[in-house]
Protein backbone atom coordinates (compact mmCIF):
# COMPACT_ATOMS: atom_id res chain seq x y z
CA UNK A 1 0.00 0.00 0.00
CA UNK A 2 1.10 3.66 -1.17
CA UNK A 3 0.07 6.65 1.59
CA UNK A 4 1.01 10.14 0.56
CA UNK A 5 0.64 12.43 3.65
CA UNK A 6 0.37 15.79 3.15
CA UNK A 7 2.94 18.21 4.95
CA UNK A 8 2.67 21.39 5.75
CA UNK A 9 5.15 24.23 6.90
CA UNK A 10 3.74 27.02 8.81
CA UNK A 11 4.78 29.85 11.03
CA UNK A 12 5.31 29.01 14.63
CA UNK A 13 2.14 30.18 16.49
CA UNK A 14 4.09 30.46 19.51
CA UNK A 15 5.84 33.40 18.20
CA UNK A 16 5.06 36.56 16.63
CA UNK A 17 3.18 35.79 13.06
CA UNK A 18 2.91 38.64 10.22
CA UNK A 19 1.71 39.45 7.37
CA UNK A 20 3.04 41.83 4.65
CA UNK A 21 0.93 44.51 4.49
CA UNK A 22 1.49 45.32 1.10
CA UNK A 23 1.18 41.85 -0.43
CA UNK A 24 -1.11 40.03 2.61
CA UNK A 25 0.77 37.49 2.31
CA UNK A 26 3.05 35.79 5.41
CA UNK A 27 5.69 37.83 6.33
CA UNK A 28 8.16 34.52 6.23
CA UNK A 29 11.26 36.50 7.87
CA UNK A 30 8.85 37.24 11.11
CA UNK A 31 8.66 34.04 12.74
CA UNK A 32 10.23 30.67 12.97
CA UNK A 33 9.05 27.80 10.42
CA UNK A 34 7.84 24.57 11.96
CA UNK A 35 6.20 21.49 11.10
CA UNK A 36 2.38 22.20 11.38
CA UNK A 37 0.73 20.12 14.59
CA UNK A 38 -1.68 18.60 12.74
CA UNK A 39 0.48 17.41 10.07
CA UNK A 40 2.98 15.88 12.74
CA UNK A 41 0.00 13.57 13.89
CA UNK A 42 -0.92 12.85 10.54
CA UNK A 43 2.66 11.57 9.78
CA UNK A 44 2.26 9.37 13.23
CA UNK A 45 -0.67 7.81 11.59
CA UNK A 46 1.04 6.99 8.79
CA UNK A 47 4.44 5.91 10.06
CA UNK A 48 2.69 3.42 13.31
CA UNK A 49 0.68 1.93 10.48
CA UNK A 50 3.54 1.03 8.37
CA UNK A 51 5.34 -0.59 11.43
CA UNK A 52 2.37 -2.77 11.91
CA UNK A 53 1.68 -4.04 8.92
CA UNK A 54 3.49 -5.46 5.15
CA UNK A 55 4.69 -3.70 2.20
CA UNK A 56 3.58 0.18 3.50
CA UNK A 57 5.13 3.10 1.37
CA UNK A 58 5.08 6.47 2.76
CA UNK A 59 5.55 9.54 0.48
CA UNK A 60 5.79 12.69 2.05
CA UNK A 61 4.32 16.01 -0.16
CA UNK A 62 4.53 19.34 0.48
CA UNK A 63 3.90 22.34 -1.47
CA UNK A 64 5.98 25.27 -0.59
CA UNK A 65 8.93 27.90 -0.43
CA UNK A 66 12.73 26.25 -1.17
CA UNK A 67 12.62 26.53 3.19
CA UNK A 68 9.74 23.94 3.28
CA UNK A 69 12.61 21.14 1.90
CA UNK A 70 14.04 21.72 5.44
CA UNK A 71 11.17 20.69 6.85
CA UNK A 72 10.32 17.80 4.99
CA UNK A 73 13.99 16.28 6.14
CA UNK A 74 12.90 17.03 9.89
CA UNK A 75 9.86 15.12 8.70
CA UNK A 76 11.64 12.50 6.94
CA UNK A 77 13.30 11.25 10.25
CA UNK A 78 10.11 10.60 12.03
CA UNK A 79 9.86 7.69 9.13
CA UNK A 80 8.99 7.94 5.34
CA UNK A 81 10.42 6.68 2.59
CA UNK A 82 10.26 10.02 0.49
CA UNK A 83 9.73 13.34 0.15
CA UNK A 84 8.10 15.26 -2.58
CA UNK A 85 8.97 18.99 -2.85
CA UNK A 86 6.70 21.27 -4.87
CA UNK A 87 8.26 24.44 -5.59
CA UNK A 88 7.56 27.08 -8.12
CA UNK A 89 7.60 30.82 -7.99
CA UNK A 90 3.95 30.62 -9.48
CA UNK A 91 2.40 29.42 -6.19
CA UNK A 92 3.64 32.55 -4.67
CA UNK A 93 0.05 33.80 -2.91
CA UNK A 94 -1.78 30.51 -4.67
CA UNK A 95 -5.19 30.38 -3.58
CA UNK A 96 -7.14 26.83 -1.98
CA UNK A 97 -8.54 25.96 -5.69
CA UNK A 98 -4.78 26.11 -7.40
CA UNK A 99 -3.05 24.49 -4.07
CA UNK A 100 -5.70 21.64 -4.25
CA UNK A 101 -5.15 21.19 -8.29
CA UNK A 102 -1.16 21.18 -7.80
CA UNK A 103 -1.49 18.71 -4.60
CA UNK A 104 -3.52 16.34 -6.35
CA UNK A 105 -1.59 16.43 -9.42
CA UNK A 106 1.31 15.65 -7.55
CA UNK A 107 -0.01 12.58 -5.51
CA UNK A 108 -1.33 11.24 -9.00
CA UNK A 109 2.17 11.29 -10.22
CA UNK A 110 3.62 9.81 -6.65
CA UNK A 111 0.65 7.48 -6.74
CA UNK A 112 -1.51 6.48 -3.91
CA UNK A 113 -4.04 4.28 -2.13
CA UNK A 114 -4.38 6.34 0.89
CA UNK A 115 -4.07 10.35 1.20
CA UNK A 116 -3.64 11.46 5.10
CA UNK A 117 -3.46 14.99 5.89
CA UNK A 118 -4.14 17.56 8.90
CA UNK A 119 -7.65 18.70 9.39
CA UNK A 120 -6.80 22.25 9.67
CA UNK A 121 -2.92 24.00 9.77
CA UNK A 122 -2.55 26.73 12.42
CA UNK A 123 -2.17 29.38 10.11
CA UNK A 124 -4.62 29.24 7.33
CA UNK A 125 -7.44 26.64 9.05
CA UNK A 126 -8.84 26.65 6.23
CA UNK A 127 -9.64 23.04 6.87
CA UNK A 128 -11.22 22.60 3.08
CA UNK A 129 -7.95 21.37 1.13
CA UNK A 130 -8.05 17.39 2.13
CA UNK A 131 -12.11 17.22 0.77
CA UNK A 132 -10.57 19.70 -2.58
CA UNK A 133 -7.72 17.28 -3.23
CA UNK A 134 -10.47 14.22 -2.65
CA UNK A 135 -12.84 15.48 -5.57
CA UNK A 136 -9.94 16.31 -7.61
CA UNK A 137 -8.73 12.84 -7.33
CA UNK A 138 -12.20 11.55 -7.68
CA UNK A 139 -11.98 9.57 -4.40
CA UNK A 140 -13.82 9.59 -1.51
CA UNK A 141 -12.50 11.58 1.70
CA UNK A 142 -12.88 11.01 5.57
CA UNK A 143 -12.20 14.22 6.99
CA UNK A 144 -11.58 15.94 10.34
CA UNK A 145 -11.72 12.08 12.00
CA UNK A 146 -10.62 11.83 16.18
CA UNK A 147 -9.69 8.40 15.21
CA UNK A 148 -8.43 6.39 12.62
CA UNK A 149 -8.07 2.87 11.81
CA UNK A 150 -6.24 1.76 9.12
CA UNK A 151 -6.64 -1.20 6.81
CA UNK A 152 -5.13 -2.84 3.59
CA UNK A 153 -8.62 -2.29 2.23
CA UNK A 154 -10.73 0.65 3.80
CA UNK A 155 -10.24 3.09 6.26
CA UNK A 156 -12.86 3.80 9.41
CA UNK A 157 -12.60 6.23 12.22
CA UNK A 158 -15.41 8.62 14.08
CA UNK A 159 -15.67 12.28 13.41
CA UNK A 160 -17.93 14.85 15.39
CA UNK A 161 -21.32 15.72 13.07
CA UNK A 162 -24.71 17.57 13.57
CA UNK A 163 -25.92 16.61 17.22
CA UNK A 164 -23.77 13.60 17.66
CA UNK A 165 -20.81 11.23 16.41
CA UNK A 166 -20.44 9.83 13.24
CA UNK A 167 -18.93 6.31 12.49
CA UNK A 168 -17.60 6.23 8.79
CA UNK A 169 -15.64 4.07 6.48
CA UNK A 170 -14.16 4.80 2.92
CA UNK A 171 -13.24 2.08 0.54
CA UNK A 172 -9.21 2.44 -0.64
CA UNK A 173 -8.47 4.69 -2.63
CA UNK A 174 -9.29 7.61 -0.23
CA UNK A 175 -8.25 10.73 1.23
CA UNK A 176 -8.35 11.26 4.82
CA UNK A 177 -7.78 14.05 7.60
CA UNK A 178 -6.92 13.97 11.27
CA UNK A 179 -7.46 16.19 13.97
CA UNK A 180 -5.08 16.79 17.22
CA UNK A 181 -7.24 14.09 19.35
CA UNK A 182 -4.75 11.58 17.24
CA UNK A 183 -1.24 10.24 19.24
CA UNK A 184 1.11 12.88 19.48
CA UNK A 185 3.75 12.50 16.71
CA UNK A 186 7.35 10.78 18.26
CA UNK A 187 10.66 12.68 18.30
CA UNK A 188 12.79 11.46 15.65
CA UNK A 189 15.94 9.72 17.43
CA UNK A 190 19.33 10.05 16.04
CA UNK A 191 19.10 7.13 13.57
CA UNK A 192 15.99 8.43 11.97
CA UNK A 193 17.92 11.70 11.76
CA UNK A 194 20.91 9.56 10.15
CA UNK A 195 18.47 7.48 7.76
CA UNK A 196 16.75 10.71 6.37
CA UNK A 197 19.75 12.30 4.81
CA UNK A 198 19.73 9.47 2.57
CA UNK A 199 16.08 9.19 1.75
CA UNK A 200 15.20 10.64 -1.89
CA UNK A 201 13.92 14.31 -1.77
CA UNK A 202 12.19 14.88 -5.32
CA UNK A 203 11.37 18.51 -6.44
CA UNK A 204 8.70 19.44 -8.99
CA UNK A 205 8.07 22.50 -10.61
CA UNK A 206 4.18 23.07 -12.01
CA UNK A 207 5.33 21.91 -15.48
CA UNK A 208 6.13 18.85 -14.15
CA UNK A 209 2.94 18.46 -13.18
CA UNK A 210 1.11 20.12 -16.16
CA UNK A 211 -0.41 22.37 -14.15
CA UNK A 212 -1.16 26.21 -15.34
CA UNK A 213 -1.42 28.87 -12.42
CA UNK A 214 -2.52 31.12 -14.74
CA UNK A 215 -5.38 29.21 -16.65
CA UNK A 216 -8.39 31.61 -17.07
CA UNK A 217 -10.60 30.17 -13.46
CA UNK A 218 -11.70 32.05 -10.85
CA UNK A 219 -9.27 32.60 -8.22
CA UNK A 220 -9.29 34.11 -4.85
CA UNK A 221 -7.53 37.02 -4.09
CA UNK A 222 -6.89 39.47 -1.67
CA UNK A 223 -8.37 42.71 -1.36
CA UNK A 224 -6.65 44.66 1.49
CA UNK A 225 -4.81 43.64 4.67
CA UNK A 226 -4.85 45.63 8.27
CA UNK A 227 -3.40 45.02 11.35
CA UNK A 228 -5.94 44.89 14.06
CA UNK A 229 -4.96 47.01 16.60
CA UNK A 230 -3.89 45.24 19.79
CA UNK A 231 -5.82 44.60 22.50
CA UNK A 232 -4.98 46.14 25.78
CA UNK A 233 -5.29 44.95 29.94
CA UNK A 234 -7.97 47.04 31.42
CA UNK A 235 -8.56 47.01 35.36
CA UNK A 236 -6.80 44.66 37.34
CA UNK A 237 -7.21 43.89 40.98
CA UNK A 238 -6.06 41.51 43.47
CA UNK A 239 -8.42 39.34 45.90
CA UNK A 240 -9.01 40.52 49.36
CA UNK A 241 -12.03 38.85 49.77
CA UNK A 242 -14.19 41.07 48.19
CA UNK A 243 -13.46 40.42 44.77
CA UNK A 244 -16.25 38.19 43.36
CA UNK A 245 -18.57 41.20 44.76
CA UNK A 246 -16.79 43.60 42.81
CA UNK A 247 -16.32 41.62 39.63
CA UNK A 248 -20.36 40.84 39.77
CA UNK A 249 -20.77 45.35 40.03
CA UNK A 250 -18.55 46.02 37.39
CA UNK A 251 -21.06 42.78 34.96
CA UNK A 252 -23.97 44.78 36.16
CA UNK A 253 -23.11 48.05 35.57
CA UNK A 254 -21.75 47.03 31.84
CA UNK A 255 -25.14 45.59 31.52
CA UNK A 256 -23.64 42.32 30.59
CA UNK A 257 -25.19 40.27 33.35
CA UNK B 1 -30.62 44.59 -11.62
CA UNK B 2 -32.91 42.02 -9.93
CA UNK B 3 -31.59 40.51 -6.48
CA UNK B 4 -29.01 38.09 -6.77
CA UNK B 5 -29.65 34.57 -5.19
CA UNK B 6 -27.33 33.83 -2.39
CA UNK B 7 -27.29 29.85 -1.89
CA UNK B 8 -27.19 28.94 1.95
CA UNK B 9 -26.35 25.57 3.10
CA UNK B 10 -28.95 24.45 6.58
CA UNK B 11 -27.97 21.57 8.18
CA UNK B 12 -30.84 19.78 10.18
CA UNK B 13 -30.08 18.11 13.36
CA UNK B 14 -31.80 14.33 14.14
CA UNK B 15 -34.23 16.19 15.99
CA UNK B 16 -35.83 18.43 12.71
CA UNK B 17 -34.47 21.66 14.48
CA UNK B 18 -31.99 23.79 12.49
CA UNK B 19 -28.43 24.27 13.42
CA UNK B 20 -27.60 27.41 15.55
CA UNK B 21 -25.55 28.88 13.05
CA UNK B 22 -28.54 29.38 10.76
CA UNK B 23 -29.58 32.69 11.58
CA UNK B 24 -26.39 33.85 11.65
CA UNK B 25 -25.57 32.72 7.80
CA UNK B 26 -28.89 33.40 6.55
CA UNK B 27 -28.36 37.37 8.07
CA UNK B 28 -25.08 37.25 5.98
CA UNK B 29 -27.25 36.27 2.94
CA UNK B 30 -29.59 38.80 3.37
CA UNK B 31 -26.48 41.13 2.94
CA UNK B 32 -25.80 40.78 -0.02
CA UNK B 33 -29.09 39.30 -2.65
CA UNK B 34 -31.86 36.39 -1.68
CA UNK B 35 -31.45 34.43 1.13
CA UNK B 36 -32.28 30.76 -0.39
CA UNK B 37 -32.26 28.15 1.66
CA UNK B 38 -31.10 24.01 0.87
CA UNK B 39 -32.14 21.73 3.63
CA UNK B 40 -31.54 17.96 3.94
CA UNK B 41 -33.96 16.74 6.53
CA UNK B 42 -35.32 13.27 7.78
CA UNK B 43 -38.72 11.90 6.75
CA UNK B 44 -41.75 14.07 7.74
CA UNK B 45 -39.41 16.88 9.19
CA UNK B 46 -38.80 18.75 6.05
CA UNK B 47 -41.58 21.39 6.40
CA UNK B 48 -41.43 22.65 9.52
CA UNK B 49 -37.29 22.93 8.98
CA UNK B 50 -38.05 24.90 5.92
CA UNK B 51 -40.56 27.30 7.93
CA UNK B 52 -38.16 27.75 10.64
CA UNK B 53 -35.87 28.99 7.74
CA UNK B 54 -38.52 31.13 6.60
CA UNK B 55 -38.51 32.89 10.02
CA UNK B 56 -34.97 33.22 10.10
CA UNK B 57 -34.88 34.79 6.64
CA UNK B 58 -35.04 32.12 3.67
CA UNK B 59 -37.33 33.67 0.54
CA UNK B 60 -37.36 30.36 -1.19
CA UNK B 61 -36.28 26.97 0.04
CA UNK B 62 -34.67 23.61 -1.81
CA UNK B 63 -35.95 20.76 0.22
CA UNK B 64 -34.64 17.35 0.34
CA UNK B 65 -36.10 14.89 2.56
CA UNK B 66 -34.86 11.36 3.19
CA UNK B 67 -36.80 8.31 4.02
CA UNK B 68 -34.06 6.88 5.63
CA UNK B 69 -30.90 8.21 7.96
CA UNK B 70 -28.26 9.24 5.34
CA UNK B 71 -25.49 6.07 4.30
CA UNK B 72 -23.12 8.22 2.61
CA UNK B 73 -20.88 11.02 4.14
CA UNK B 74 -21.30 14.33 2.57
CA UNK B 75 -22.60 13.64 -0.64
CA UNK B 76 -26.48 13.78 0.45
CA UNK B 77 -26.33 17.41 1.15
CA UNK B 78 -23.61 18.27 -1.54
CA UNK B 79 -25.91 16.83 -4.21
CA UNK B 80 -28.91 18.96 -2.57
CA UNK B 81 -26.99 21.91 -3.02
CA UNK B 82 -25.32 21.31 -6.79
CA UNK B 83 -28.92 20.62 -7.48
CA UNK B 84 -30.11 24.17 -6.21
CA UNK B 85 -26.41 25.77 -8.09
CA UNK B 86 -27.72 24.72 -10.81
CA UNK B 87 -31.66 25.95 -10.76
CA UNK B 88 -30.87 29.32 -9.38
CA UNK B 89 -27.47 30.27 -10.74
CA UNK B 90 -26.05 31.77 -7.51
CA UNK B 91 -23.76 34.60 -6.80
CA UNK B 92 -22.54 33.25 -3.37
CA UNK B 93 -22.81 30.30 -1.24
CA UNK B 94 -22.44 30.27 2.46
CA UNK B 95 -22.04 27.07 4.73
CA UNK B 96 -21.20 26.95 8.41
CA UNK B 97 -17.44 26.66 8.99
CA UNK B 98 -18.09 23.34 10.35
CA UNK B 99 -16.96 19.96 9.46
CA UNK B 100 -19.93 18.83 7.33
CA UNK B 101 -19.58 22.45 5.67
CA UNK B 102 -16.23 22.84 4.73
CA UNK B 103 -16.44 19.23 3.01
CA UNK B 104 -19.29 20.72 0.93
CA UNK B 105 -17.83 23.75 0.18
CA UNK B 106 -14.52 22.09 -0.88
CA UNK B 107 -16.15 19.63 -3.46
CA UNK B 108 -18.54 22.42 -4.67
CA UNK B 109 -15.93 24.53 -5.21
CA UNK B 110 -13.51 21.75 -7.36
CA UNK B 111 -16.82 20.60 -8.86
CA UNK B 112 -17.82 24.54 -10.74
CA UNK B 113 -14.39 25.61 -10.28
CA UNK B 114 -15.06 28.43 -8.38
CA UNK B 115 -13.07 30.85 -5.62
CA UNK B 116 -13.54 30.02 -2.01
CA UNK B 117 -13.08 32.34 1.16
CA UNK B 118 -12.60 30.19 4.23
CA UNK B 119 -13.26 30.94 7.74
CA UNK B 120 -15.12 34.43 6.57
CA UNK B 121 -16.24 36.46 10.10
CA UNK B 122 -18.05 38.94 7.71
CA UNK B 123 -19.32 39.81 4.12
CA UNK B 124 -20.20 42.53 2.35
CA UNK B 125 -20.81 43.93 -1.60
CA UNK B 126 -18.38 46.47 -3.12
CA UNK B 127 -18.90 48.08 -7.28
CA UNK B 128 -17.55 44.69 -7.97
CA UNK B 129 -19.32 42.07 -6.21
CA UNK B 130 -19.32 40.05 -3.30
CA UNK B 131 -16.62 40.25 -0.65
CA UNK B 132 -15.55 38.25 2.40
CA UNK B 133 -13.48 39.54 5.43
CA UNK B 134 -11.45 37.27 7.80
CA UNK B 135 -9.71 37.34 10.88
CA UNK B 136 -6.03 35.87 10.38
CA UNK B 137 -3.75 34.97 13.14
CA UNK B 138 -5.97 34.91 15.86
CA UNK B 139 -7.35 38.23 14.54
CA UNK B 140 -3.98 39.83 14.78
CA UNK B 141 -4.68 40.86 11.31
CA UNK B 142 -7.94 41.56 9.27
CA UNK B 143 -8.01 40.89 5.57
CA UNK B 144 -10.54 41.11 3.14
CA UNK B 145 -10.89 38.40 -0.35
CA UNK B 146 -13.29 38.38 -3.40
CA UNK B 147 -13.35 36.01 -6.68
CA UNK B 148 -11.66 37.53 -9.90
CA UNK B 149 -14.70 36.25 -11.47
CA UNK B 150 -17.61 33.55 -10.64
CA UNK B 151 -19.49 32.52 -7.78
CA UNK B 152 -17.65 32.78 -4.38
CA UNK B 153 -18.24 29.89 -1.85
CA UNK B 154 -17.75 31.00 1.71
CA UNK B 155 -17.38 28.98 5.19
CA UNK B 156 -19.01 31.28 7.67
CA UNK B 157 -17.32 31.38 11.20
CA UNK B 158 -19.88 30.45 13.53
CA UNK B 159 -21.38 33.15 15.72
CA UNK B 160 -19.61 35.57 13.82
CA UNK B 161 -22.51 37.97 11.94
CA UNK B 162 -24.76 39.42 14.42
CA UNK B 163 -26.94 40.99 11.59
CA UNK B 164 -30.33 38.77 11.33
CA UNK B 165 -32.67 38.83 8.14
CA UNK B 166 -36.46 39.40 7.76
CA UNK B 167 -38.75 36.74 8.46
CA UNK B 168 -39.98 35.68 5.22
CA UNK B 169 -42.78 33.39 4.04
CA UNK B 170 -40.57 31.14 1.92
CA UNK B 171 -41.70 29.22 -1.54
CA UNK B 172 -40.77 25.52 -0.91
CA UNK B 173 -39.34 23.59 -3.74
CA UNK B 174 -38.85 19.91 -3.24
CA UNK B 175 -36.48 18.02 -4.63
CA UNK B 176 -35.81 14.30 -5.08
CA UNK B 177 -32.28 12.18 -3.13
CA UNK B 178 -30.07 12.66 -6.02
CA UNK B 179 -27.16 9.86 -6.69
CA UNK B 180 -23.68 11.16 -5.49
CA UNK B 181 -21.41 12.13 -8.72
CA UNK B 182 -18.19 11.37 -6.37
CA UNK B 183 -16.83 8.42 -4.65
CA UNK B 184 -18.04 8.92 -0.74
CA UNK B 185 -17.27 7.50 2.17
CA UNK B 186 -20.49 5.66 4.26
CA UNK B 187 -21.62 6.11 7.43
CA UNK B 188 -21.67 3.30 9.79
CA UNK B 189 -23.09 4.54 12.94
CA UNK B 190 -24.62 7.89 14.54
CA UNK B 191 -24.38 8.27 18.55
CA UNK B 192 -26.44 10.91 19.36
CA UNK B 193 -24.99 13.23 21.68
CA UNK B 194 -26.94 12.71 25.25
CA UNK B 195 -27.08 16.61 26.63
CA UNK B 196 -27.92 16.85 30.10
CA UNK B 197 -28.21 20.51 30.29
CA UNK B 198 -29.74 23.03 28.59
CA UNK B 199 -26.84 25.63 27.73
CA UNK B 200 -26.75 27.65 24.95
CA UNK B 201 -24.11 26.62 22.32
CA UNK B 202 -20.63 28.14 22.70
CA UNK B 203 -20.34 29.35 19.39
CA UNK B 204 -23.68 31.53 19.44
CA UNK B 205 -23.63 32.22 23.18
CA UNK B 206 -23.90 36.02 24.56
CA UNK B 207 -21.65 34.62 27.52
CA UNK B 208 -18.95 32.43 27.53
CA UNK B 209 -17.44 31.11 30.83
CA UNK B 210 -14.78 28.94 30.53
CA UNK B 211 -12.22 26.65 32.28
CA UNK B 212 -8.99 26.08 32.39
CA UNK B 213 -6.20 23.02 33.53
CA UNK B 214 -6.04 25.72 37.07
CA UNK B 215 -9.70 24.24 37.90
CA UNK B 216 -7.36 21.00 38.74
CA UNK B 217 -9.65 18.16 38.22
CA UNK B 218 -13.27 17.32 36.71
CA UNK B 219 -14.64 18.27 39.95
CA UNK B 220 -13.05 21.60 39.82
CA UNK B 221 -13.95 22.29 35.98
CA UNK B 222 -17.70 22.21 38.24
CA UNK B 223 -16.58 25.93 39.18
CA UNK B 224 -17.13 26.71 35.67
CA UNK B 225 -20.47 24.66 34.93
CA UNK B 226 -22.04 27.03 38.08
CA UNK B 227 -20.96 29.86 36.81
CA UNK B 228 -21.80 29.34 33.41
CA UNK B 229 -25.52 28.45 34.37
CA UNK B 230 -25.85 31.38 37.07
CA UNK B 231 -25.30 33.22 33.77
CA UNK B 232 -26.93 31.91 31.44
CA UNK B 233 -23.51 31.18 29.67
CA UNK B 234 -22.14 28.68 27.39
CA UNK B 235 -19.38 26.57 28.49
CA UNK B 236 -16.06 26.23 26.82
CA UNK B 237 -12.31 24.51 27.90
CA UNK B 238 -8.95 25.12 26.84
CA UNK B 239 -7.03 22.95 25.73
CA UNK B 240 -5.09 21.60 28.99
CA UNK B 241 -8.63 21.23 30.63
CA UNK B 242 -9.45 18.94 27.74
CA UNK B 243 -6.27 16.92 27.79
CA UNK B 244 -6.60 16.66 31.27
CA UNK B 245 -10.44 15.04 30.60
CA UNK B 246 -12.31 17.99 32.45
CA UNK B 247 -14.46 18.59 29.49
CA UNK B 248 -14.92 17.75 26.11
CA UNK B 249 -13.11 18.25 22.73
CA UNK B 250 -16.09 19.99 21.62
CA UNK B 251 -15.74 22.52 24.14
CA UNK B 252 -12.27 23.69 23.58
CA UNK B 253 -11.86 27.40 22.70
CA UNK B 254 -8.99 28.47 20.43
CA UNK B 255 -6.79 27.79 17.30
CA UNK B 256 -7.47 24.28 17.03
CA UNK B 257 -10.75 24.65 18.70
CA UNK B 258 -13.58 27.06 18.71
CA UNK B 259 -13.33 30.30 18.23
CA UNK B 260 -15.92 32.74 20.14
CA UNK B 261 -16.73 36.13 19.59
CA UNK B 262 -19.10 36.89 23.12
CA UNK B 263 -20.36 39.68 24.51
CA UNK B 264 -18.51 38.51 27.69
CA UNK B 265 -15.88 35.76 27.97
CA UNK B 266 -15.11 34.69 31.59
CA UNK B 267 -11.72 32.42 31.99
CA UNK B 268 -11.49 30.59 34.88
CA UNK B 269 -7.68 29.08 36.10
CA UNK B 270 -6.67 29.68 32.34
CA UNK B 271 -3.59 31.30 31.66
CA UNK B 272 -4.18 32.73 28.27
CA UNK B 273 -1.37 31.26 26.10
CA UNK B 274 -1.50 32.70 22.23
CA UNK B 275 -2.99 29.66 20.79
CA UNK B 276 -5.98 29.97 23.15
CA UNK B 277 -6.43 33.67 22.94
CA UNK B 278 -6.86 33.27 19.39
CA UNK B 279 -9.90 31.75 19.80
CA UNK B 280 -11.20 34.34 21.80
CA UNK B 281 -10.02 37.85 22.02
CA UNK B 282 -12.40 39.40 19.87
CA UNK B 283 -14.79 38.93 22.36
CA UNK B 284 -16.13 42.52 23.46
CA UNK B 285 -15.53 42.20 27.45
CA UNK B 286 -13.13 39.78 29.00
CA UNK B 287 -12.61 38.94 32.42
CA UNK B 288 -9.73 36.75 33.88
CA UNK B 289 -9.49 35.32 37.18
CA UNK B 290 -6.26 33.60 37.56
CA UNK B 291 -3.74 33.28 41.08
CA UNK B 292 -1.08 34.08 38.66
CA UNK B 293 -0.08 38.05 38.48
CA UNK B 294 1.80 36.99 35.61
CA UNK B 295 -0.39 34.89 33.71
CA UNK B 296 -0.54 36.79 29.91
CA UNK B 297 -4.82 36.53 29.89
CA UNK B 298 -4.41 39.70 31.99
CA UNK B 299 -2.66 41.61 29.03
CA UNK B 300 -5.97 41.41 27.06
CA UNK B 301 -8.17 41.19 30.33
CA UNK B 302 -11.24 44.49 30.51
CA UNK B 303 -10.99 42.77 34.00
CA UNK B 304 -8.72 40.99 35.80
CA UNK B 305 -8.28 39.49 39.13
CA UNK B 306 -5.51 38.04 40.77
CA UNK B 307 -6.94 35.17 43.50
CA UNK B 308 -8.34 31.82 43.83
CA UNK B 309 -10.97 30.91 41.32
CA UNK B 310 -12.65 28.95 44.05
CA UNK B 311 -13.22 31.33 46.52
CA UNK B 312 -13.99 34.29 44.09
CA UNK B 313 -16.50 32.47 42.06
CA UNK B 314 -19.02 31.38 44.66
CA UNK B 315 -19.12 34.75 45.80
CA UNK B 316 -19.83 36.10 42.86
CA UNK B 317 -22.67 34.08 42.06
CA UNK B 318 -23.69 34.63 45.37
CA UNK B 319 -24.18 38.50 44.66
CA UNK B 320 -25.75 38.15 41.10
CA UNK B 321 -28.26 36.09 42.53
CA UNK B 322 -28.64 38.31 45.32
CA UNK B 323 -29.24 40.86 42.40
CA UNK B 324 -31.73 39.09 40.43
CA UNK B 325 -34.51 38.83 43.17
C1 LIG C 1 -0.41 24.19 17.70
C2 LIG C 1 -1.03 24.39 19.04
C3 LIG C 1 -2.40 24.57 19.11
C4 LIG C 1 -3.01 24.82 20.34
N1 LIG C 1 -4.37 25.03 20.35
C5 LIG C 1 -4.94 25.38 21.52
C6 LIG C 1 -6.34 25.69 21.57
O1 LIG C 1 -7.06 25.62 20.57
N2 LIG C 1 -6.87 26.07 22.77
C7 LIG C 1 -6.12 26.16 23.91
O2 LIG C 1 -6.68 26.52 24.95
N3 LIG C 1 -4.82 25.83 23.89
C8 LIG C 1 -4.21 25.44 22.73
N4 LIG C 1 -2.90 25.09 22.74
C9 LIG C 1 -2.23 24.90 24.05
C10 LIG C 1 -1.74 26.18 24.71
O3 LIG C 1 -0.42 26.45 24.26
C11 LIG C 1 -1.72 26.03 26.23
O4 LIG C 1 -0.94 24.93 26.59
C12 LIG C 1 -3.10 25.87 26.89
O5 LIG C 1 -4.00 26.86 26.41
C13 LIG C 1 -2.97 26.00 28.38
O6 LIG C 1 -4.20 25.77 29.01
P1 LIG C 1 -4.48 26.39 30.48
O7 LIG C 1 -4.38 27.85 30.40
O8 LIG C 1 -5.76 25.80 30.95
O9 LIG C 1 -3.34 25.72 31.34
P2 LIG C 1 -2.06 26.34 32.03
O10 LIG C 1 -1.24 27.08 31.06
O11 LIG C 1 -1.46 25.27 32.83
O12 LIG C 1 -2.66 27.45 33.01
C14 LIG C 1 -3.38 27.17 34.16
C15 LIG C 1 -3.56 28.50 34.88
O13 LIG C 1 -4.40 28.33 36.01
C16 LIG C 1 -3.95 29.18 37.06
N5 LIG C 1 -4.50 28.64 38.31
C17 LIG C 1 -4.13 27.51 38.97
N6 LIG C 1 -4.92 27.33 40.04
C18 LIG C 1 -5.82 28.34 40.05
C19 LIG C 1 -6.89 28.72 40.93
N7 LIG C 1 -7.24 27.98 41.99
N8 LIG C 1 -7.59 29.86 40.65
C20 LIG C 1 -7.25 30.64 39.57
N9 LIG C 1 -6.24 30.33 38.73
C21 LIG C 1 -5.54 29.20 38.97
C22 LIG C 1 -2.46 29.15 36.93
O14 LIG C 1 -1.89 30.32 37.51
C23 LIG C 1 -2.25 29.09 35.41
O15 LIG C 1 -2.11 30.39 34.86
C24 LIG C 1 -2.25 24.84 21.52
C25 LIG C 1 -0.88 24.62 21.45
C26 LIG C 1 -0.27 24.40 20.24
C27 LIG C 1 1.20 24.19 20.19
Amino acid sequence: MKIVVLVKEVPDSYGERKLNLTTGLADREASEKVLDEITGRAVEAAVSYAESADEVEIALLSMGPESAESTLRKTLAMGGDSAHHVVDEALLGADLTLTAQVLAAAVQKIGFDLVIAGDASSDGAGGLLPAMVAEQLGVAHATSLDSLQISAEAVTGERAGYGGTVSVQAQLPAVVSVTERLPDPRFPGFKGIMQAKKKPLETYSLADLGVDASADVPRSIMLSVSQTPARTAGEKITDEGDAGKRLAEYLIEKKVV
Amino acid sequence: MAEQNVLVFLPVLPSGELVGSAAGLLGAAAQLGTPVGVLVAGAGQGQAAAQAAGELGAAKVYLTENDDAPTTLTAPALEAVAAAWEATDPEAVLVPNDIDGRDIAARLAVRTSSAVAADAVGVHRDAEGVVAEHSVYGSAFTTESAPTHGALIITLREGAVEARAEAAQPEVITLDAAQPKSAAAVITGFAENVEASSRPDLRSAKIVVSGGRGLGSKEGFGLAEQLADALGAGLGASRAAVDAGYAPYSLQVGQTGVSVAPDLYIALGISGAVQHQAGMQTAKTIVAINKDPEAPIFDIADFGIVGDAFEVVPQLIETIKAKAQ
